[in-house]
């Protein structure tokens, strides 16, 4: 066991000693939860809004000055005919045309009936169901007022709407947890996976497995460390999320300090397989980034809601660990339950941690042979 | 000219020795784009929903039924308790409640108004907002077609009905009417895996031999910095372009994207890109000192790539700070660039803008890296 305590210390000591990677090891995390949590939003505002006005009359002028006034929208320009729409479209200098049919007033006074197109840029698919959807609440709402007006007599409904656990459909409270989960991901799966094979590359592993010490005492020798400094990534990055970007908390911040403890034990585990397979440093470091940025991001539910996916890749999803620490994290930051409600996610996070320790373990018993 | 070619054939010697920079280089990004291409998507599915009705009448299951017959919500279960709703919501078995609350149809008749309550589980943010927007339109519409039936127009005692006016919205959404995900995400996604193991592999190039030893060999041989560099950059460049052209087959194929405008411009698009992505890459090679320090500016650098190209969420929604960041990001021009000629079938004069951004990134960035190099050999 001293052999072991000797052998922690000289990792610390590793680390330690290189303050400019330590100094980047601990600002980076909270450096890149700043920046994205700021970044990444989809709240749709500034919609760039061409009108299409033959005939402008009353009618048309006022339902105009209403798409002004929701501040959602910014008119970008009026035309009298729709023909260079398709030409402002392609070069990305519109969103969406509302066009009116000439006479629209007119018809709508008389006839009791006007036509009204809103064309939407569909590329993104997300952003444009939202953008025809505000269009045409905007005119159904003038639709409702004109007929109020016109003293038309009918019931309502009044649909009240609650957004459970995130009620005013907050970016942030979405995508911070899910941020933090990435950037854990990847800093303690390149930490560990870069100090092995840094070791194997220069030769140095060689001595380490010729000493008393045994293949899971060395792994842990690396990992304990890297430990106590994606903690200190933790403390770092939840600080955040409370102090600037104001995501409830409504959960046991001591459970959530322990989760993330089990999720960082299993990136460097993941690391140390990584760096367990690969012959070296960049390949090790190539497959830890590219092997986990874009799966954990994509698939983790972070971004894309799960259930959106298809049938056959919803299992898929389920091996990235970053998915049961985003459900663990919202679990307990947005919707306050606890472990009652939470333990299956711990459990698999725990197994996968299992799984991955002993595949380390193992992988290196086989180098010593 | 004729070092060079030594230099290339090195070069590309060095990379078929090294499978692993293959797989990478060529396997990776291609499996990848087939799994991700399928998660890829904010589409709506239907919404499962726990039904409260206190009220028990037939206007308050015509509400139900109408929900349930717009193929947006799947009525899963349905009691008069709201304790129990809560609890389904809580678990996750449910993503939306609707609460009718007793008297409703009595409401409806007496006074011509009533609420009812819904509940969504917001926790994935875009889709519970996109859902009530959906149930607000369906519940309007059923009010609507009630008012005919509760409360008939008092015949003779109103002046004819005026103002029964009605404003047809016809909806188009135009380049993408089915509101295909993969037409949109699959292209970009393309480029950035492609770009992400570009940008890794060139900036632990030019530090590896340093590292090794063998860059001070190169150093005292006649071979120019231009030299140099342009030997380091073509080899990626031509087996990139090589990976590009084999992902787009497959995005054709496997998910049917659409291929609207020329495809030779967007392959003169992805050559200028590509110089742009490698000489960046290469760039941060000649400032660092050790691979360790490479790969985490390559972090930090595809995590800016990944996250704020308009790649998953839209630049239009960012802070104007970070929209200008967004402008740095050379893959967020070749993405609008792409999108806009596959999708949009844009032509050479609607991409000028994207494409004269790139030429001037790829000048600016070569220029840097060979610089950079030169001041090291001195």
């Amino acid at each position: 066991m001293s052999a072991m305590r000797g052998f922690v210390v000289k990792e610390f000591h590793h680390i330690l000693r290189d303050r400019q990677t330590l100094l980047i090891l601990l600002l980076l995390p909270l450096a890149q939860v700043l920046l994205f949590g700021f970044a990444l939003r989809t709240d749709i505002e500034g919609v760039r809004l061409v009108v299409v006005d033959p005939r402008p009359d009353a009618s048309t002028l006022e339902l105009r000055d209403r798409f002004g006034a929701t501040g959602l929208f910014r008119i970008v320009g009026i035309e009298a005919t729709p023909a260079g729409l398709a030409p402002r479209f392609q070069a990305g200098a519109a969103d969406q045309a509302v066009v009116f049919e000439p006479g629209f007033g007119e018809k709508l006074a008389h006839e009791g009936r006007a036509q009204v197109m809103v064309i939407t840029d569909a590329t993104d698919p997300n952003t444009g169901s939202a953008m025809q959807a505000y269009a045409s609440a905007v005119i159904q709402r003038y639709e409702q007022e004109i007929g109020a007006r016109g003293g038309r007599r009918g019931v309502r409904i009044v649909p009240e709407a609650r957004m459970r656990f995130n009620p005013t459909l907050e970016s942030v409270n979405l995508f911070v947890p899910g941020l933090i989960a990435l950037v854990l991901t990847i800093v303690s799966a390149l930490m560990s996976a870069i100090s092995l094979s840094r070791e194997k590359e220069r030769g140095t592993l060689e001595v380490l497995l010729v000493s008393p010490l045994r293949p899971w005492e060395i792994i842990a020798g690396k990992v304990l460390p890297y430990l106590a400094l994606g903690f200190a990534n933790v403390l770092t990055v939840l600080g955040a999320a409370w102090f600037v970007f104001h995501v409830p908390f409504r959960g046991s911040v001591l459970l959530l300090l322990g989760e993330s403890l089990l999720f960082i034990v299993t990136c460097l585990s993941l690391g140390v397989v990584i760096a367990a397979v690969t012959s070296s440093q960049r390949t090790a470091m190539i497959g830890a980034l590219m092997g986990l940025m874009m799966p954990t991001t994509v698939l983790g539910g972070m971004i894309f809601p799960i259930e959106s996916m298809p049938a056959w890749l919803q299992p898929v999803t389920n091996v990235v660990p970053g998915k049961w620490f985003i459900l663990i994290s919202r679990g307990i930051m947005l919707k306050g339950v606890g472990l009652a409600e939470l333990w299956q996610e711990t459990l698999i996070l725990a197994a996968m941690m299992a799984v991955l320790l002993v595949a380390a373990v193992k992988a290196f018993r086989i180098r010593l042979g | 000219m004729r070092t060079l070619r030594f230099l290339l054939r090195k070069e590309f010697l060095q990379i078929r020795r090294d499978p692993a920079i293959m797989r990478m280089l060529v396997a990776m990004p291609l499996v990848q784009l087939l799994l991700l291409g399928n998660a890829a998507t904010f589409q709506i599915r239907s919404s499962r929903m726990y039904v409260v009705d206190e009220d028990h009448t037939p206007a308050s299951r015509g509400l139900v039924t109408r929900l349930a017959a717009s193929g947006r919500f799947e009525i899963t279960d349905a009691s008069p308790s709201m304790a129990l709703a809560n609890r389904a919501l809580l678990d996750r078995d449910v993503s939306s409640i609707l609460h009718v609350p007793p008297r409703f149809e009595r409401d409806l008749v007496r006074d011509g108004v009533a609420p009812v309550q819904l509940v969504f589980n917001a926790e994935d943010g875009a889709a519970a907002g996109i859902r009530r927007t959906y149930a607000t339109r369906i519940i309007a519409a059923y009010a609507a077609e009630l008012s005919a039936e509760l409360r008939p127009p008092p015949g003779e005692t109103d002046a004819p009905v005026r103002g029964a006016a009605r404003i047809d919205v016809r909806a188009r959404g135009w380049f993408n009417p089915d509101l295909d995900y993969q037409a949109y995400m699959v292209p970009g996604i393309l480029v950035l895996l492609v770009t992400m193991v570009a940008t890794a592999l060139g900036s632990m190039n030019i530090v590896r031999e340093k590292e090794l030893g063998t860059l001070e060999q190169l150093n005292v041989t006649p071979v120019t910095r231009a030299e140099f560099i342009a030997s380091k950059l073509i080899p990626f460049w031509v087996i990139g372009l090589a990976v590009l052209a084999f992902g787009l087959t497959i995005a054709r194929l496997a998910f049917d994207i659409p291929m609207r405008g020329s495809l030779a411009l967007v392959f003169l698009a992805a050559a200028v890109y590509l110089l742009v992505a490698l000489g960046i890459g290469l760039w941060i090679s000649t400032i660092v000192e050790t691979q360790q320090q490479a790969m985490f500016v390559t972090f930090a650098i595809n995590m800016v790539y990944m996250l704020m190209s308009g790649l998953f969420t839209p630049i239009l929604s960012m802070p104007r700070w970070a929209q200008w960041i967004a402008q740095l990001s050379p893959v967020k021009h070749f993405i609008v660039l792409m999108r806009a000629v596959l999708v949009k079938g844009a032509g050479f004069s609607a991409v000028l803008v994207p494409l004269a951004v790139l030429a001037v990134y790829a000048a600016v960035v070569l220029t840097l890296a060979v610089r950079q190099y030169s001041k090291r050999t001195a």
